[in-house]
């Protein structure tokens, strides 16, 4: 399926990129300059304050929002999974949870009970959208996200709308998803303790991009630190001590990384 | 009940109207456009008054004003004019400068009510060939982007992430609410056609469980409420194209009543 009239041919190891993407809205300038390429299997989290352009920069990268200059490219057939910050499904429209796992495409019955099974909502298929939870309903759009085998998944602040044993699940279920299907993840948040824990690379959006790398590295950083602050102490402690973090197979440079802070720890 | 040829006639022009009014119906509820089809409706006043003035079908001059009536709503409504301001303006001042515009085509005695309200008796087998034949088009029209209205309905952005083009679907829909205007004025007429748009699906929505459950109930009720409509006008020897209408909203009330139930559970 063509995804826009800007795909074209990518280096192979890039799913999508941004090359000096700028975006004005109402003439105002949200996105800057923005550079940036996703590739296969990693974690990015974008962080910045409320109006920094995070949001935009996702509706952007799938097609929603039009760069008024620089430009999007999606590899060629690109599986993109959004899970949008909030969703309000008109009261009109009548919608079953199962209906809208089909929505565009059918599925079969065992991949939507895999679906329900991984959203927590078991034997829900006929109850209508509008009848979860919100947690229920954030779990169910991500469950909704993963049902194509999506190339890259996409999140915009996902967590929201989660308790915080919720949003533990959710950000594990990340790193699952990751190990899984191979995809890459770029998820967005504002929540600090979220990057700590989830991302191989973190970019700091303020407009345009501030500092990007490893997550240790961008909290360093003293344009990072200018808009957070110094990152409290009990982020890092999670991020250090999360049992969760435990190098995988697979992923050698990620675990290599961690690594590389414990050793750095103990000094 | 007599069923004399134009009975028959008027049930099948009804029936065909139906046929497409019903699942586009569902999306100018579920897209909050129920102005929308009004003002395309109130357009064809002024394609009336053109068509007579120039002396053409006037099918083809209402067709004419409905899509241009269409297109340039979707194009001013990209312009951060609110929806409902720029459709109570078009509206409106279509309604009125057609109504203006009929009065100078002097040289034809115009049935104003007919284009108001509708002359379903009067449909003759041209007139079934063109409904047919535009419900049918529209009909396919919505089948074969049903997906890509339903996803680009619930959200532009997750159709958009699919590869979809949400302006272009909400385009077809636009062009599709034309074309029925077009097609369906002799039936019920400018006033009613919005009516028969929103009614029958707002009644459907009482026990739906699913979109296109909705838009199959909307095709049951809307038909019932023809036959039934033509029912009672021939009887009670009143306006058909305002009896279809009463006939449905009374169902619509009659079903909002037992269905409260159930209503108060999926609606929220």
């Amino acid at each position: 399926m063509a995804m826009s009239a800007a795909t074209m041919k990518t280096a192979p190891d890039a799913l999508i990129r941004a090359q000096q993407l700028n975006v004005e809205i109402a003439g105002r300038s949200i996105l800057e300059q923005i550079d940036l390429r996703i590739q296969r299997g990693e974690i990015v989290t974008v962080v910045g304050p409320n109006g920094s352009g995070k949001s935009t920069l996702l509706r952007a990268l799938i097609g929603a929002i039009q760069p008024t200059s620089g430009q999007v490219v999606r590899m060629n057939g690109l599986r993109i999974g959004y899970v949008p910050q909030r969703l309000h499904i008109d009261p009109t429209l009548p919608l079953t949870v199962r209906r809208f796992f089909n929505l565009p495409r059918r599925h079969g019955h065992r991949a939507i009970d895999q679906a329900l099974a991984r959203a927590g909502i078991e034997g829900r298929n006929e109850t209508p959208m509008a009848a979860l939870s919100g947690g229920q309903f954030q779990r169910a759009l991500m469950a909704r996200a993963l049902l194509d085998r999506p190339d890259v998944l996409m999140l915009d602040e996902a967590s929201q709308g989660l308790d915080q044993t919720g949003t533990a699940d959710f950000y594990r279920q990340i790193e699952e998803v990751r190990n899984d299907l191979g995809c890459a993840v770029l998820l967005v948040s504002h929540d600090l303790h979220v990057v700590m824990r989830a991302a191989d690379r973190v970019i700091c959006l303020n407009h345009h991009i501030c500092c990007e790398g490893l997550p240790e590295a961008v909290s360093a950083d003293p344009e990072y630190q200018a808009l957070f602050g110094s990152v409290d102490e009990e982020a890092l402690a999670l991020f250090r001590h999360d049992p969760h973090h435990h190098p995988h197979g697979g992923h050698e440079h990620h675990g290599a990384e961690y690594h590389r802070k414990d050793s750095h720890d103990a000094k | 009940m007599m069923l004399s040829d134009f009975m028959i006639r008027a049930l099948l022009a009804g029936l065909g109207v139906m046929l497409a009014a019903a699942p586009l119906g569902c999306f100018v509820v579920w897209r909050r456009m129920a102005f929308f089809g009004a003002a395309t409706a109130h357009a064809a006043v002024l394609g009336v008054a053109l068509a007579l003035a120039l002396s053409m079908s006037v099918f083809v001059g209402v067709l004419a004003t409905s899509l241009l009536m269409a297109i340039m709503i979707t194009l001013l409504s990209n312009r951060g004019y609110a929806m409902d301001t720029l459709l109570g303006v078009i509206a409106h001042a279509s309604l009125a400068f057609g109504l203006v515009a009929v009065s100078f085509v002097t040289d034809v005695r115009i049935d104003l009510m007919a284009y108001l309200f509708g002359d379903i008796l009067a449909v003759g087998g041209t007139d079934l060939l063109i409904i047919w034949g535009g419900a049918a088009l529209v009909f396919a029209l919505t089948i074969w982007r049903w997906e890509a209205l339903l996803l680009a309905t619930v959200s532009e952005d997750l159709a958009y992430a699919e590869g979809f083009d949400p302006p272009r679907e909400a385009l077809i829909l636009t062009l599709s609410l034309a074309i029925v205007v077009a097609v369906a004025i002799k039936v019920v007429g400018v006033l009613l056609i919005a009516a028969l748009l929103v009614i029958p699906a707002a009644a459907a929505r009482l026990f739906s469980r699913t979109p296109e459950r909705m838009a199959m109930g909307a095709a049951v009720i809307g038909a019932v409420s023809i036959g039934a409509g033509l029912w009672a006008s021939w009887h009670l020897d009143t306006p058909t194209g305002p009896t279809i209408v009463c006939a449905a909203a009374s169902i619509f009330a009659g079903l909002s009543v037992i269905a409260r139930p159930l209503a108060a559970k999926f609606m929220g």
